[in-house]
């Protein structure tokens, strides 16, 4: 019978094309490392993890010096589309297939804490580098895994402290509908008021709103001294280059991203983005060894970019795990390699010095950086100086704030 | 300064003033979208990857060729006809006869192919596009701060619609065009190289919409994914005018730039919804849109 | 109005029962199949796949056989969706509940949102639905129910009946292959009755059909109905096999994606979408890796599907061998 034949024989190719093979959880004792990097590749965030996390990655790989000792390290990566529930599906495949036993990056909050949880059931270990939410390491802790670049408290607290204290103490927000922007203005205002500030209003736009000219104009007509911008990405660059041309910076009101990244400093351009203030953990102009980072980095990816925070924290994060694992020996126990990750001292080419704490906050010094004038830059990438390196302790929330259950108070 | 609903008259007419300006853009789009729809019968799912290839063609035209706003401002469009020309030359005609769900389709299938390439070229974070020095700096209405640029967009959209209406409703080509599309053996039987208009017709809609990218580049960021979002509401503005209705397509434009305006002061977070109520309001009493000829 | 689904021509027309029992073979022959496939492949990634084949069929139900396009059919598959995981979250019901109040869901959603979109026709009736989806997505976003885009996350899958625990793959599998089938025959039922036969005689002529007596409005609405319930089963079945319900359930998008998949595997056939939806799904699964390519390949597809390919996989082999799939 024809069509039973052929329907059997699409079926089985289709099957056997789509579920791939059990590769099965592969022997605990082989000297072997399965990295993936979870990450938005063909989003509004593609540039600022995207592929340049998985050149990272392979980056902290070779330089670990683990390959020339017998280890076998398998890199892999994918494109979870900003979607939580795609990103949990590629986490529990790559768990149950045998793919992945470290999550790298998870770009944006809902992937983050959708792929947290899966970790933790399956005691994997995810190491966050591209997601915001402070609730990571407040009720959504987890054993298994570290947030390690920087969180909205951390960029709340150095930001909007920093200008604050400049006598920036009014100020109008305009916040980006969804989870990220709200608990950036939360964050925001409670260093604004802590620090004798206060918060005049907020104008909400909603997710991938290309026009802000109405929310820009109610924050001028506030009379506001700093306007807040709780977005990311797309968003941001976009609310920047519309109030240069409303001219609010004009009329003696001052910017703050409060989360930026080199990135969109470069597609923004000087002109638009002079003068203006962020915080990054990671800026690849601080030293010789952040540059020496930067350039090997520049020569793997396209047109050249220098790594963002989230790219360097992938790097960094990605050699801690590695030094941790040499130290146990082969083994797939996530909450045992993220003990012993926290037992250790964290060193790097990228993130220099720093530790993590019980919480799984990485600790480390962030800087708050302003955006050079276009006269002021001098070479390819040189976006920014630094104002002021906040030490760690002081940038991200104190242990004693934390809601996360691990910490032993 | 009397105070309305909680904002003052003045801010209320300043977000009014900010909504026509978008919806200037939407009224350029949904034009374009129309003009397809009417002579081709065909809804154009691409055409918010064409709009973003426009900005792309004067961003490029910008920084490798030095070309600046003002040549753009016709090269681009252009530029992004051609091309669609010989996409409707290649593939469109192909779907002649067919219910109109495969022209979506197809077209649908088109905004990722050049969405996708153009991702894979440019990343995602987009890049910059100077407004032209002539139109920099802006003039103080008293309500409001107006950037020169702006007001230039409202301005130059609201003349090529009432241009493109003329053409079409009230001059010979147009007349032959709205006959080539009731009847085309007829209309061939004249002399007229039908299939030839049709093509033309595409190049021109399709230019329309690469125009207002073109306007769009100094205000948004040149990116891939500008007119992915943006698709869906052109596409709602469309069918609130009446599927291939010129007018309709022109005066719902502004019209939803002013709603949309006026939600963003009083209910923001549906802003980008509001346009569907509206839409979904409109065809439960009129099913063939505001100014829809038939059903 | 032209035909929207190319079929089988017309010698099966005179031979009914002929055309019923390849259709019920090929139904068999799949079960087979689905029914060894865990052997060869992921069980996870199978029954998520078996989720969306459903929601594929449900969709077929309405444009293959009805004719109707529906732009909007995400708001059944995911509202369903959300109903199910908010049931077996927050209210702890069982999983069979769970998903018997997100199909119940889904239904009423689809009489509401059917008597409002059915009178219009043709465009203006896929952009109805379309901005009715939009509607539910905007709910979706900014009910505190929902949890805006983190969705609701950790549903429990919980013991079927009190018996069968869900939280082995496998198991879970059977169970979704047993709903999965239950669809499919359903819709099988449902288009070989008196009922399906006056529907595709209102998708071919509707003005005869008209004046030949029949309220084509309420048939047109009962098969809006029956098509967003089985949505609506696909969407629960899918919140208990994730354990998540999210914003890309309900978002246009998704009504995209399903129309593709009907696309490729053949509308109007039985099989077809099912086909279409493994196909899909496993190259998603297959280019997620290549990241940015995914988009360009899938917008490719959709081009060559409608250029030279519009019957669709099945839809062309039932036409090559003069069978109905």
């Amino acid at each position: 019978m024809t069509k039973r034949s052929l329907a059997g024989a699409a079926c089985g190719l289709m099957l056997a094309s789509a579920g791939s093979i059990f590769a099965g959880a592969a022997l605990a004792q082989e000297k072997a490392i399965k990295v993936g990097v979870l990450t938005d590749m063909s989003g509004p965030y593609g540039d600022v993890g995207g592929a340049g996390s998985a050149v990272a990655a392979q980056m902290a790989i070779e330089d670990s010096g683990m390959l020339a000792k017998g280890w076998k390290i398998d890199l892999i990566s994918a494109d979870h589309q900003n979607k939580a529930d795609v990103g949990s599906n590629l986490a529990r495949e790559w768990i149950d297939q045998g793919k992945a036993d470290v999550f790298l990056d998870l770009l944006t909050s809902s992937v983050a804490l959708a792929v947290n949880q899966i970790v933790k059931e399956k005691n994997k270990v995810a190491l966050i580098s591209g997601a915001a939410s402070s609730d990571l390491t407040g009720k959504a802790c987890s054993p298994n895994s570290i947030h390690w670049t920087y969180d909205t408290f951390s960029q709340a607290n150095s930001t909007g402290k920093a200008i604050t204290k400049a006598g920036g103490d009014s100020w109008y927000f305009v916040t980006a509908d969804y989870a990220f922007g709200k608990a950036l203005e939360r964050d925001t205002t409670t260093v604004v008021t802590a620090n004798g500030g206060k918060v005049i209003g907020n104008a909400m736009a909603p997710l991938n709103n290309a026009d802000f000219s109405s929310q820009l104009l109610q924050a001028q007509s506030s009379k506001a001294k700093v306007v807040g911008l709780a977005n990311a990405g797309a968003d941001t660059a976009n609310s920047i280059k519309q109030a240069a041309e409303f001219g609010l910076t004009q009329g003696g009101q001052k910017l703050a991203a409060l989360l930026m990244f080199i990135t969109d400093v470069n597609a923004l351009g000087l002109p638009a983005a002079q003068g203006l203030e962020f915080t990054e953990s990671f800026y690849w102009d601080l030293n010789d060894k952040t540059r020496d980072f930067a350039n090997r980095y520049s020569k793997r990816v396209k047109n050249g970019a220098k790594p963002t925070m989230v790219q360097a924290g992938v790097y960094s994060s990605l050699i801690h795990y590695l030094k941790a694992v040499e130290t146990l020996g082969p083994t797939t126990d996530g909450a045992a390699i993220v003990s012993t990750m926290k037992s250790m001292p964290t060193d790097d080419e990228a993130m220099g010095k720093g530790y993590i704490r019980q919480d799984g906050r990485k600790i480390h010094p962030v800087y708050l950086l302003q955006v050079k004038k276009p006269s002021e830059s001098k070479y390819p990438w040189d976006y920014a100086s630094v104002v002021a390196t906040i030490p760690g302790e002081e940038a991200f929330r104190p242990l004693a704030q934390s809601e996360c259950p691990l910490v032993t108070k | 300064m009397i105070p309305l609903l909680g904002i003052t008259t003045q801010a209320l007419f300043a977000q009014l003033l900010v909504g026509l300006i978008n919806g200037a853009f939407y009224a350029l789009l949904s034009l374009g979208l129309a003009v397809i729809f009417g002579m081709l019968n065909i809804v154009n799912f691409a055409h918010g990857a064409l709009y973003m290839m426009g900005a792309f063609f004067a961003w490029f035209l910008l920084n490798t060729l030095h070309i600046g706003y003002w040549p753009a401002l016709l090269l681009a469009p252009l530029g992004v006809a051609i091309f669609g020309m010989i996409v409707e030359r290649t593939m469109l005609t192909r779907l002649q006869g067919l219910d109109h769900i495969y022209g979506l389709l197809l077209t649908f299938g088109l905004a990722l192919i050049i969405q996708g390439l153009f991702q894979n070229y440019f990343g995602s974070s987009g890049q910059p596009y100077p407004v032209p020095d002539l139109l920099k700096g802006g003039a103080n209405l008293g309500f409001m701060y107006l950037p020169n640029y702006r007001a230039w967009t409202i301005a130059f959209s609201l003349a090529v619609c009432l241009l493109t209406w003329f053409a079409i409703e009230k001059t010979r080509l147009g007349a032959v065009l709205r006959a080539a599309t009731e009847n085309p053996q007829l209309t061939r039987a004249f002399g007229v190289n039908v299939p030839r208009l049709i093509t033309l017709t595409y190049g021109f809609g399709v230019g329309l919409a690469a125009l207002a990218g073109v306007l769009a580049a100094p205000i948004y960021q040149v990116r891939p994914l500008m007119g992915a979002d943006l698709i869906v509401v052109v596409f709602a503005v469309v069918v609130i005018g009446g599927m291939g209705s010129i007018m309709g397509s022109i005066v719902t434009g502004f019209a939803l730039g002013l709603i949309e305006g006026l939600t963003k002061v009083f209910y923001p977070q549906a802003a980008n919804t509001v346009v569907f109520v509206v839409m979904a309001l409109v065809l439960l009493v009129k099913p063939a849109g505001l100014f829809g000829r038939k059903a | 109005m032209t035909d929207i689904a190319p079929r089988a021509p017309a010698p099966h027309a005179s031979a009914p029962s002929a055309k019923t029992s390849t259709e019920l073979l090929a139904i068999a022959g799949l079960a087979l199949a689905l029914a060894a496939a865990p052997l060869a492949a992921y069980p996870f990634f199978l029954a998520q796949a078996l989720c969306l084949a459903l929601f594929a069929c449900a969709f077929n139900l309405l444009v293959g056989f009805g004719g109707l396009l529906s732009f909007g059919h995400a708001m059944f598959y995911g509202s369903a969706s959300y109903v199910a995981a908010h049931a077996a979250k927050v209210w702890g019901l069982p999983p069979e509940a769970a998903i018997l109040a997100g199909t119940l869901g889904a239904g009423l959603l689809g009489l509401a949102s059917g008597a409002l979109s059915i009178r219009s026709q043709g465009i203006y009736f896929s952009m109805i639905t379309l901005a009715l989806a939009q509607l539910v997505y905007f709910i979706a976003l900014q009910s505190p129910y929902t949890h805006g885009e983190d969705g609701v996350q950790a549903v429990p899958r919980g013991k079927l009946f009190g018996l069968i625990d869900l939280s082995n793959d496998v198991t879970l599998y059977y169970v979704v292959l047993a709903i999965f089938l239950f669809g499919l025959f359903s819709i099988y039922r449902i288009v070989h009755s008196p009922f399906g036969t006056v529907l595709k005689a209102i998708r071919e002529n509707e003005t005869r059909a008209i004046s030949l007596g029949y309220r084509v409005d309420q048939y047109k609405l009962a098969a809006f109905v029956l098509s967003a319930t089985l949505a609506g089963l696909a969407g629960a079945t899918k919140a208990i096999v994730a354990q998540s319900a999210t914003l890309t359930d309900v978002h246009w998008t998704t009504s995209g994606e399903v129309i593709l998949m009907t696309l490729v595997g053949g509308m109007g056939t039985m099989v077809g979408p099912v086909f279409g939806a493994f196909i899909i799904l496993a190259m998603q699964n297959y280019l997620s890796t290549f990241g940015q390519w995914v988009m360009v390949i899938q917008g490719a597809i959709f081009v060559i599907s409608v250029l030279s390919f519009r019957r669709g996989l099945i839809g062309e082999i039932s036409n090559r061998f003069k069978i109905s799939l």
